[in-house]
């Protein structure tokens, strides 16, 4: 019980001191996180409208891949991608383990599948709704596309977040491919398993709060923007 | 008008469409001229019409027969770009009214000041100016319904089918449709709707259509459709009787009177 509250104490004392190694871990899991992030609705965001507006053979079989990918094992990720990176592997040329830009290349294989299965729901959706219009008005297919995005936004956005969620949340990829090694990749969630195994409990689960207010913050601010954003177009 | 030659007639030629395995529409052969601005497709739910004018709309490809403009004269982009078509149910973008019109002019080629002219003068003719920067969700079922209307029209078509287009307002609401209707028509713009309101066929109708189990059962100047039909079962739907005993033998092509009537304003359930 009392390392609850300690870990209360912590994670107040790190934030109000503004302690600057902390700022460093914050800032590295959010430019990691959300690089994979904006990475994978490139990739994703496209790869969703495909499943949903062309029919090809093994469609069906690639949106239950999709769904199925989107509950990858971090863990089997990291070692795929440390297997590739390492010295020996594939990409090892470009010297990219233990580096962020390995960390993101991670979370890019995990976030993609996510945003492409939900995204895939969302034009799904609206295509549905769509169709005899745009074909009726003579729309161009990618005419079509950018439509869907645009009055589809606020679901893509949503999908977006979970995304997100999922990237700034998992430590088994980040672990394997960055290494943990401080001021270079070390993120959040890293640090919390260190503090972990070091047995300072209080200031692992400190670290775990400041986590938790941050993806608030992130969320918080994309559920107002909208709010505020739909109400203007009453999507 | 256009300076390019008109695309009308439109022919549909022995079309018929199956769905599962029903007959939907059956040998359908139809043409729509310049001669008269304003024709109406009656007949009871479940008839094809709605069927009917995808055909024609080119929204959906007949199993048999064939649709043609011009005698087949018409391109493809000619085609496309000459009709438009308002559904039942409107669909709109998750946009301001304005945005919506935008939409529709989009790829046509027009230039900045164009477009905007045509849309201040769609916004007023249809009197949706005050909602011009609204989101179009927001508005009422009536103002949807028009703004899908000044959608359609926008691109200046040459034909515009309408599906039931009031199917869904109060009378209001579908007298102000019926006005832009009328007001396109005297432009004009062929028109092709759909109805299963007789009062608004009569009130509209240049010649009716009447459509059972995916025939045309009759044809003809909307005065005498209304004042003499010769078909038994459109005296019949006239009358307001129900309109679905002894399916076989009709199927057979064995037309047949009806046995029991029903009051007006029933449907079968």
């Amino acid at each position: 019980m009392n390392d609850i509250q300690d870990a209360f104490w912590v994670a107040f004392a790190l934030l109000w001191q503004f302690d600057a190694r902390l700022f460093d871990i914050v800032l590295l899991s959010l430019q990691v996180s959300l690089s994979a992030v904006l990475i994978a609705a490139l990739i994703g965001m496209p790869l969703g409208a495909l499943l949903a507006l062309r029919r090809f053979p093994g469609r069906r079989a690639a949106i239950v891949l999709m769904n199925v990918l989107m509950g990858l094992p971090p863990v089997v990720v990291g070692l795929v991608i440390y297997l590739l990176f390492s010295r020996s592997g594939a990409f090892g040329v470009f010297g990219l383990l233990f580096t962020p830009a390995a960390m993101i290349v991670a979370q890019v294989i995990l976030v993609t599948p996510i945003v492409a299965s939900l995204s895939r729901q969302v034009f799904e959706t609206l295509w549905e709704e769509y169709r005899e219009t745009f074909e009726s008005l003579d729309v161009t297919p990618a005419g079509g596309v950018a439509a869907l995005i645009w009055d589809g936004r606020f679901a893509l956005l949503t999908a977006l977040l979970a995304g997100f969620g999922r990237a700034v949340a998992e430590v088994g990829a980040v672990m394997i491919v960055g290494g943990n090694i401080d001021h270079v990749t070390r993120v959040m969630t890293t640090a919390i398993a260190l503090e972990v195994s070091k047995g300072d409990l209080p200031l692992a689960l400190g670290l775990g709060i400041v986590l938790l207010l941050l993806a608030l913050a992130v969320n918080a601010a994309a559920y107002g923007f909208k709010e505020f954003a739909e109400a203007r177009v009453a999507a | 008008m256009k300076d390019t030659a008109d695309i009308l007639p439109l022919a549909l030629e022995g079309v018929s469409l199956r769905r599962g395995n029903r007959r939907v529409l059956k040998d359908i052969d139809c043409r729509f001229d310049a001669s008269l601005a304003k024709t109406l497709i009656v007949g009871p739910n479940g008839a094809g019409k709605s069927l009917l004018l995808r055909v024609a709309h080119g929204l959906v490809a007949p199993d048999a027969g064939r649709v043609s403009w011009r005698g087949g004269a018409a391109s493809a982009r000619e085609v496309r770009a000459e009709q438009a078509m308002v559904f039942q149910r409107p669909v709109l973008l998750r946009r301001s009214v304005r945005a919506n019109l935008a939409f529709a002019l989009k790829g046509r080629g027009l230039g900045r000041t164009e477009r905007r002219s045509r849309i201040d003068e769609m916004l007023a003719r249809t009197g949706l100016a005050r909602f011009a920067a609204a989101p179009a969700r927001a508005l009422s079922f009536g103002e949807q319904q028009r703004l899908a209307l000044a959608r359609a029209l926008i691109v200046r078509p040459r034909v515009l089918f309408l599906d039931e287009p009031t199917a869904n307002l109060d009378p209001a609401a579908a007298h102000l449709v019926e006005e832009l209707v009328a007001e396109s028509a005297a432009r004009g713009v062929r028109i092709v709707m759909t109805s299963h309101d007789l009062g608004q066929a009569a009130r509209l109708a240049d010649e009716v259509i009447f459509l059972y189990r995916g025939r045309i059962k009759e044809r003809a100047p909307a005065k005498r459709f209304f004042e003499r039909p010769e078909n038994d079962l459109a005296r019949a739907f006239l009358r307001g009787e129900l309109l679905w005993w002894r399916r076989r033998r009709t199927e057979a092509g064995i037309d047949c009177a009806p046995v029991q009537s029903c009051g007006p304003g029933q449907e079968p359930s």
